[in-house]
This record gives structure tokens, C-alpha cells and sequence, in this order.
């Protein structure tokens, strides 16, 4: 099968490939997929606890070109970005950038399963939920407005 | 394909294009004679005798027309039929079609090196037994079942008249090992000419004639050619290829053993003793000379290859590689998934060069350490972690 371009340069030079400890409270852990399946996907986010924003992601994959790259992807698209905004990544965004072919769509799945299971963690540290965090940013639009 | 194969088969393409079954004119016979020579090369190699030799468009029809030949000619005799769960899917299917038509399968499990015995042959043998198909040499590991053991059990247990035929897939082996049909009691072998370095969609099935006869309904009727067991126009230039490969692979057989067998030893040495992890799949030494697949637990095998890409390596058998499921074969040998999903066959042939060998160890290991540094599994592992005491959710 031939890959895409951008799939083969993540997979060459993937970006924040490591490891962040779990039991920091800023630190959220996302672990997705199983080994006997070909994919276990691991991403961590760091949030800024002044601004809320992730100031740094970072993932470690067992799997295929694809699943290496999404992975890699989503650690990029990741920093910087708001939980509200890191809620709203889409697989089909992944798959899009990435030109997967569609038998490798569940690594794009697997990807956007890791993001919401890291916010997820992080939420849980802070006694808070995903709801919890659209309802916060919906009201800071609102009072924006 | 062997340079030397190609030009033997030249001539039969422009100036001797006859039909070999034309019967009445020059260009009939030289075509004639072409298939006919190509048919004592075949047989000196197998041990068989030219009348035995039944060209077909490769080890696949092979298979079809001896499973289900068999399985219509001897129905009456018996409904059983043993082979091996780690056959190729060439067997595995036609088996499957008959077992869904009502005959009965047993299929056997090799032993955790991969190999099927004569004894566990043995031990599923039962009275309405008509074919027993068991792969001489298995396609994604190397490893060899214990075929001259499985022929001669049966000729000794059995009269002429109640034997049951003994077929082996022998598509990896014809060419490269010796082969004595005679000595080894084989009643129906397959052979491809392209796993010798002959031209593709050309093979045969040995037929034994003597003690016992065996007969097969045809799966292509038509002209009666083949002695009626498979009618169609012969592929008279591949046929002369497929001999002159054969004759090719008996004259380099021994020194390409001992040739193969030294640059796999390099190879697997190189890879084991950089990779700790790494791990051989099948027997250590009742295996092809030329083939070997290793697993490297926790890096996956599709990422690697990608890595390896100039290198021909699979995953899985070419056959199945279009799809996610990890290896049925290394399943066979009680592998779990994970391991299955980690492992990659290499393949040596007469044009690998110890450079290329050395080339791939480095590209190798590198690529393995690569990954090993991206897998969360192998974190794990070097922290104390049992991976398989973990919960792993459901995709």
C-alpha cells in the first residue's frame, strides 16, 4: 500500500514523541486500543493552569505508519488549543490532512478517542466534565457578547 | 526469473509457435517436443517419471484438481479428509468448499514448532480416510512437515487398494530440496514454476500411476488433454521455462542450500544479537534454508515495513496481506495476536548477496529501535508492567 506524503514524514520525524507523569494534576492521560488488535495509542496533554490552554502534548503509539502519524498529528494540532477546542477535533479532520485510505480510518478514530479520553482524565483530576468545560465556554461567549 | 530461463523459452514465442496438441505439422511437433522435454525436466527433479506430470497454470489449480479430484473419484470409498490449519488458503478453501458439500475434515494443529508429524497424522486416520493433503514446506515460515514420514506410514498401514491418497502441497519446497516422489511414497505433489525462478502462472501435479493408479475427475473439461485431467491449449513457452528452472534448480541445489543457509544465519544472527526481543518463529533448523520470520514483540509489523519498504518483506503471506487480521499461521503455532501483529517474513533467494543481507540487518535494527522508542508497550514493559494483566478497551 502506498502511503501518503504527510503520513511518511510523521512516521520519519514524528513530533513530541515521550512521556509526561500521569500523576501530575496538570497532566492528562489517554490511552486507547488494545495490543492484540495492532494499535495501542497513549497521548498526554499538559494544561497551563493560568491560561487553560494545553501548553504541551505528547503520544507514543504501537501500530502502523497511519496510527503513528494521527497520533503524531493530534499532538501538534493539540498545543495551544483551549479543552473546549481540543473537544471539537474531528478523525475526519485527521483523515482529511493525512489522506488515509479508508481502511485506515479507525487509526483517525482511535486518535480522536485518545484526545477525549486525555481531557477526559484531566477533567477528572479537577472534579470537573466535558460538559462542564462547553457550558464554561459557551458562557464566556455569551458574556463576551 | 533466472536470465537462463528466459532465453530457453524465447524461441518458443517466435520461430517454434506451433500447438503442441497439432499433431499433423512440423510446428505441432517442435511445440510438441518442447513440452514433452519440459516434462522429463520436471520429473528428474521430483523423481517421478514424465507420463506423471499433469501441467497446470500453477500450484493453486494444482491443489484444486487434486482435493477435489480426489474427493469426487474416491467419494463412494469414504467421506473423510485430513490436512492442517496452517495450510495455504489453495488448500484450506478447496477443503472448506468440500467440507460445506458434507465431507468430514479433521484439521490438524502443528506442534507449537510449526510442524505437522507423521504421528498426529496418524492418529486421525480412520477408516473412511480418502486423502490426507499436508504441505511439504509451510509459505510464511519455512518450517517442514514430516512428509517421507507421513508417505511411508501410510504405504505401511495400509494395503495398495484401501491407502489413502497422500497429496502435498509442495510449492515451496520443489527446486529448492530434493525431491523423491518414488522413495518418499507421495501419491499427488504441486509445484510452481515461479518459486524456482521460472515464469508465473505455470505449475503441475505429479500423478502417481503405479502402485496405486491414481485417478482424478478433471476440474476443466474439454479437449481430453493432460490425459483427460486438464483439458485446455498448453502454455507451451511457460512449460519449457517451468523445465528449464527445474533442471537449473537440480544442478545449484546443493551449494544453494549450504549458500542460503549461511547468509540466513548471518541474517538472523545480526538481528538477534542487536534486538533482544527479537524472536524466530517455527523449528530452528527443520526450516527452509531460504526463508525466516521473526517477531519483534511490541513494535508493530506493517510500521516496520513501511520502514524496510525497499525491502521485500511481508507480513502475513502476499495472499492475506490485504487485510488487517493478523497471520492464520502464526496464530497455528499459539502465538497470541499481538505477537502475530509483530511478526515479518524474509525471504532469501539465488540473487540475495551478503551486502543486501547486511544492508537489511542495519536497516533493521535501526527502524526496530525506532519504533521501540515510540511504543508505549515497550515503556511499559521496561517499567515492570505485565501487559497482560492490563484492561485494554474494545476498537
Amino acid at each position: 500500500m502506498a502511503y501518503s506524503e504527510k503520513v511518511v514524514d510523521h512516521y520519519e520525524k514524528p513530533r513530541n514523541v515521550g512521556t509526561m507523569d500521569k500523576a501530575d494534576p496538570d497532566v492528562g492521560t489517554g490511552v486507547v486500543g488494545a495490543p492484540e488488535c495492532g494499535d495501542v495509542m497513549r497521548l498526554q496533554i499538559k494544561v497551563d493552569p493560568e491560561t487553560g490552554k494545553i501548553q504541551d502534548a505528547k503520544f507514543k503509539t504501537f501500530g502502523c505508519g497511519s496510527a503513528i502519524a494521527s497520533s503524531s498529528l493530534a499532538t501538534e494540532w493539540l498545543k495551544g488549543k483551549t479543552l473546549h477546542e481540543a473537544d471539537h477535533i474531528k478523525n475526519t479532520d485527521i483523515v482529511q490532512e493525512l489522506a488515509l485510505p479508508p481502511v485506515k480510518i479507525h487509526c483517525s478514530v482511535l486518535a480522536e478517542d485518545a484526545i477525549k479520553h486525555a481531557l477526559e482524565d484531566y477533567l477528572k483530576k479537577h472534579g470537573k466534565t466535558m460538559e462542564s468545560i462547553h457550558d464554561h465556554d459557551e458562557a464566556h461567549e455569551d458574556a463576551k457578547a | 526469473m533466472d536470465p537462463r530461463v528466459l532465453e530457453a523459452m524465447m524461441p518458443y514465442f517466435t520461430e517454434k509457435f506451433g500447438n503442441a496438441a497439432s499433431r499433423n505439422h512440423r510446428y505441432g511437433w517442435e511445440a510438441e517436443e518442447g513440452v514433452e522435454y519440459g516434462r522429463e525436466q520436471v520429473a528428474n527433479l521430483i523423481g517421478a517419471t514424465p507420463k506423471e506430470i499433469v501441467w497446470t497454470s500453477g500450484s493453486t489449480e494444482s491443489n484444486n484438481l487434486a482435493i477435489k479430484g480426489v474427493a469426487d473419484m474416491y467419494g463412494k470409498k469414504g467421506n473423510h479428509i485430513i490436512t492442517a490449519v496452517h495450510e495455504h488458503k489453495a488448500t484450506l478453501d478447496p477443503v472448506k468448499r468440500l467440507q460445506k458439500q458434507g465431507f468430514d475434515v479433521t484439521w490438524l494443529e502443528p506442534n507449537s514448532d510449526g510442524i505437522i508429524t507423521a504421528e498426529a497424522v496418524e492418529g486421525a486416520l480412520r477408516d473412511d480416510t480418502i486423502l490426507v493433503t499436508i504441505m511439504w514446506a509451510n509459505n510464511e515460515l519455512g518450517t517442514i512437515n514430516e512428509v517421507p514420514e507421513i508417505g511411508r506410514m501410510l504405504k505401511e498401514k495400509y494395503s495398495e487398494k484401501d491407502k489413502p491418497i497422500f497429496h502435498t502441497d509442495a510449492t515451496q519446497w520443489v527446486g529448492k530440496m530434493p525431491t523423491d516422489v518414488q522413495r518418499d511414497e507421495i501419491d499427488l505433489l504441486s509445484a510452481s514454476a515461479h518459486k524456482m525462478y521460472g515464469p508465473k502462472g505455470v505449475g503441475c501435479l505429479y500423478v502417481r500411476r503405479r502402485r496405486p493408479r491414481v485417478r482424478l475427475t478433471p476440474i476443466i473439461d474439454g479437449g481430453g488433454h493432460e490425459r483427460g485431467m486438464r483439458s485446455g491449449t498448453l502454455n507451451v513457452s511457460s512449460i519449457v521455462g517451468m523445465g528449464k528452472a527445474c533442471e537449473i534448480a537440480g544442478q545449484d541445489m546443493d551449494s544453494e542450500q549450504q549458500r542460503l543457509l549461511a547468509l540466513r544465519t548471518r541474517l538472523e544472527e545480526g538481528i538477534l544479537g542487536k534486538l533482544e526481543m527479537a524472536v524466530i518463529n517455527g523449528h530452528k533448523t527443520k526450516r527452509l534454508p531460504g526463508t525466516t520470520n521473526i517477531s519483534f514483540p511490541y513494535v508493530e509489523g506493517e510500521s516496520l515495513m513501511m520502514a524496510i519498504k525497499e525491502i521485500a518483506v511481508s507480513s502475513g503471506s502476499a495472499c492475506t496481506s490485504a487485510s488487517l487480521e493478523p497471520s492464520y499461521v502464526l496464530k497455528a503455532l499459539g502465538l497470541g495476536d499481538e505477537i502475530a501483529h509483530s511478526s515479518i517474513r524474509f525471504g532469501l533467494g539465488r540473487f540475495t548477496t551478503e551486502e543486501e543481507i547486511d544492508y537489511t540487518i542495519d536497516k533493521v535494527v535501526s527502524n526496530v529501535q525506532h519504533l521501540l522508542d515510540m511504543s508505549p508497550l515497550w515503556e511499559m514493559v521496561q517499567e515492570g508492567i505485565d501487559l497482560s494483566k492490563i484492561e485494554w478497551g474494545a476498537h
